[in-house]
C-alpha cells in the first residue's frame, strides 16, 4: 500500500485510496460477522446435545479446576525442568550426530555408521516405546542403583528428538551452497574452520522455524514422562482424577501447556515472517 | 598499456602436462604453461575450453588425473603436501562474488587472518580497513554483503583475496555476473593491482580488458593449449584461422 500522506495527489489516487479503505471496512465486518456466525453455532451445538450437562459438569468444573490447579501447576514445574534440559541435551547429541554424519575422513567411518544406524531406528520407534525401553529397560540392568523417573525420561526425550533434530539440522548445513564451501577453503580455512565459521551460521538461519517448531513440539512430549511415573502435570492431574473422577484437572493441564508454548509459537511466527519478509522484497502477491 | 615480457622473472605458477577428466570426457589433455612474477596472464577460450577447470585444479578444488602444477616449489598434487596451507598462498576470486552473507564487509575480509592465520582482531581490521579505504569500500564495512552492488561485492571479494597477500592471484570469470556497467570498476581495480606487482592469472570474457590489462595470453581450444602469446601476437595478429575466427566472433558482438 503506497503512502502518499505527506504528499498531494491526483483525483485518480485519492479515488483510489478511497476504494480501497472502503473494501478494508467490508473485510473487517465480514470477518467480525463470520467468527460471532461460527461462535454460535458451536455454541448451538454444544447447548443441544444431549450429553452436554454431563460432559459439562466432569470437564470444565470450576470447583474441580480450582482443586486441581495448585497440584497441576506443582507438576509442570517438572516438565519445565525436564524440558530445559532436554532442551540441551538435543542441541549436543543432534548437533554431534548431524556433524558425524557429514564427515567424509575415514577415521569416522564407524562413528558414521553408527549414527546413521541411530538416526534410522530412533525416527522409527514410538516416542512413547523409547520412554517404556529407557525408563523400565536401564532399571532393569541393576547397574546404576535407583534412578529417577524424571532422569530416564529425560534420557528418553533426548535420545528420540536428538535424531529428528540431527537430520532437520544435517539438511540446513547441506543446504549451505557449495560456492560458500569453496570460498572458505580457498581462504585457508580447514573443513572444521569453514563447517564452523561458514557453514553452521548460515545453515542455522535456513532451518531456524524448522527447529522452533520441533521445540514446541517436544514442549508438550515432554508430558510423556508421566507415563513412567514421574509426577509431572499429566501425572498430577491423573491423580485428581483418580481420586475425584472429574476430569477437569486434564483441561488443566492442557491449559499450562499450551500457555507454555503460545510465547515460542508467537516467536516462531515473528522469526519466520521476519525471515520470509527479508528474503521476498516487495512482493504483493 | 603494452605487454612487457616477465619471462627472465622467477616462475610463480608452473602447469605442467596437466590432464583432468570427468568420467570419459577429457577436459584438459595435456596443458603446460607457466606465470612469472609479476606478470598477468588471461585464460581465453570459448564456453567448455577448460578455463574454470584449469582454475580449479590450481585451488585444489579439483585433483588432477595426470601432470603437475607447481607454486613456487611446492607440487601442489602431491597428496602429502598440505592443501590448507596451500590455499592460502593462493588468493582466488569467483564469478559469483561468494561473500559470506552472514558476515559484515569487514569480517569477510578478516576472516582469514583471523582464523587461519590467528592475527589479532585489531591488526587484521587495520590492514583490512587500509585494503577497502583504498577502493573507497572503508564506509561499507560494516555493512552485509546483500546490502551492495554486485561491483562492489566484488570489489570486496578481491580485498578478501588479497588479506594475506598471496603469492599468486586467480581471478575467475569475476565480471561475468556483473551488470555492463558495474564491470569498469571492477576492472579498474585489478589494472590497479596488475600496476602494484600483482602476480595474475585470470580467467576471462573481458577481450578489451585482456588485451590491455594481460602480458601475455593463453588460448585454450577442447582441452588444448592453442595459443600462449603477447596480446598482440595472439589476439591482433593471429594466424591460424581457428583463433581468428573466435577473437573475430567477439569483434562483432
Amino acid at each position: 500500500m503506497p503512502d502518499n500522506s505527506q504528499f498531494s495527489v491526483s483525483a485518480v489516487e485519492q479515488e483510489r485510496a478511497a476504494y480501497r479503505a472502503q473494501e478494508r471496512r467490508r473485510s473487517v465486518l465480514t470477518s467480525v460477522a463470520s467468527s460471532v456466525a461460527l461462535a454460535v453455532a458451536l455454541i448451538v451445538l454444544l447447548k443441544f446435545s444431549p450429553g452436554w450437562p454431563r460432559v459439562k459438569e466432569s470437564f470444565v468444573s470450576a470447583e474441580y479446576f480450582a482443586l486441581a490447579w495448585p497440584q497441576v501447576v506443582d507438576g509442570l514445574l517438572l516438565n519445565i525442568r525436564v524440558l530445559g534440559v532436554a532442551l540441551v541435551g538435543v542441541a549436543v547429541l543432534g548437533t554431534s550426530l548431524a556433524l558425524i554424519r557429514m564427515t567424509t575422513s575415514a577415521v569416522m567411518f564407524p562413528l558414521r555408521v553408527l549414527a546413521r544406524f541411530y538416526t534410522t531406528i530412533m525416527r522409527g520407534i514410538p516416542m512413547i516405546v523409547v520412554l517404556y525401553l529407557i525408563g523400565f529397560g536401564i532399571p532393569g540392568l541393576g547397574l546404576f542403583g535407583r534412578i529417577d523417573k524424571a532422569v530416564l525420561g529425560t534420557i528418553a526425550v533426548i535420545m528420540s528428538y536428538s535424531a529428528y533434530i540431527a537430520e532437520v539440522l544435517r539438511a540446513g548445513f547441506q543446504d549451505v551452497h557449495p560456492s560458500q564451501r569453496a570460498s572458505a577453503r580457498s581462504l585457508g580455512l580447514t573443513t572444521a574452520q569453514t563447517m564452523w565459521y561458514v557453514i553452521i551460521p548460515q545453515g542455522l538461519r535456513k532451518i531456524a522455524p524448522a527447529l522452533m517448531n520441533d521445540f514446541i513440539s517436544m514442549q508438550k512430549d515432554v508430558g510423556l514422562i508421566s507415563t513412567l511415573g514421574a509426577v509431572d502435570a499429566v501425572r498430577a492431574a491423573q491423580i485428581v482424577v483418580a481420586k475425584t473422577y472429574n476430569f477437569t484437572p486434564y483441561v488443566v493441564a492442557s491449559i499450562l501447556f499450551i500457555l507454555m508454548s503460545v510465547p515460542f509459537i508467537l516467536i516462531n511466527d515473528w522469526y519466520s515472517e521476519r525471515l520470509r519478509k527479508r528474503e521476498q522484497t516487495g512482493g504483493m502477491v | 598499456m603494452a605487454s612487457t615480457d616477465f619471462s627472465q622473472n622467477k616462475k610463480v605458477l608452473r602447469i605442467d602436462n596437466v590432464v583432468k577428466r570427468f568420467g570419459d570426457l577429457t577436459v584438459l589433455d595435456h596443458i603446460s604453461f607457466d606465470v612469472h612474477q609479476h606478470e598477468t596472464v588471461a585464460l581465453l577460450g570459448p564456453s567448455g575450453s577448460g578455463k574454470s577447470t584449469v582454475m580449479k585444479c590450481i585451488n585444489l578444488l579439483e585433483q588432477v588425473n595426470d601432470g603437475q602444477i607447481w607454486l613456487g616449489d611446492t607440487d601442489l598434487t602431491d597428496p602429502r603436501e598440505d592443501q590448507d596451507k596451500i590455499r592460502s598462498r593462493i588468493g582466488v576470486v569467483f564469478q559469483q562474488f561468494n561473500l559470506f552473507s552472514h558476515m559484515t564487509v569487514l569480517d569477510n575480509v578478516t576472516l582469514a587472518a583471523r582464523k587461519v592465520h590467528k592475527w589479532p582482531r585489531e591488526k587484521a581490521e587495520d590492514k583490512a580497513m587500509g585494503l577497502l579505504r583504498r577502493i573507497g569500500m572503508d564506509t561499507k564495512a560494516k555493512e552485509y554483503p546483500d546490502r551492495l552492488s554486485g561491483g562492489q561485492q566484488q570489489r570486496v571479494a578481491i580485498c578478501r583475496a588479497l588479506m594475506m597477500e598471496p603469492e599468486l592471484l586467480l581471478l575467475d570469470e569475476i565480471t561475468s555476473a556483473l551488470d555492463p556497467l558495474l564491470v569498469g570498476e571492477v576492472l579498474e581495480m585489478v589494472g590497479e593491482l596488475k600496476k602494484q606487482g600483482a602476480t595474475i592469472l585470470m580467467a576471462t570474457h573481458e577481450m578489451t580488458f585482456a588485451h590491455d590489462a594481460a602480458d601475455r595470453i593463453v588460448l585454450l581450444r577442447r582441452g588444448h593449449i592453442a595459443e600462449n602469446g603477447s596480446p598482440e601476437e595472439v589476439m591482433d595478429n593471429p594466424t591460424d584461422p581457428e583463433t581468428q575466427q573466435f577473437f573475430a566472433a567477439y569483434n562483432r558482438v
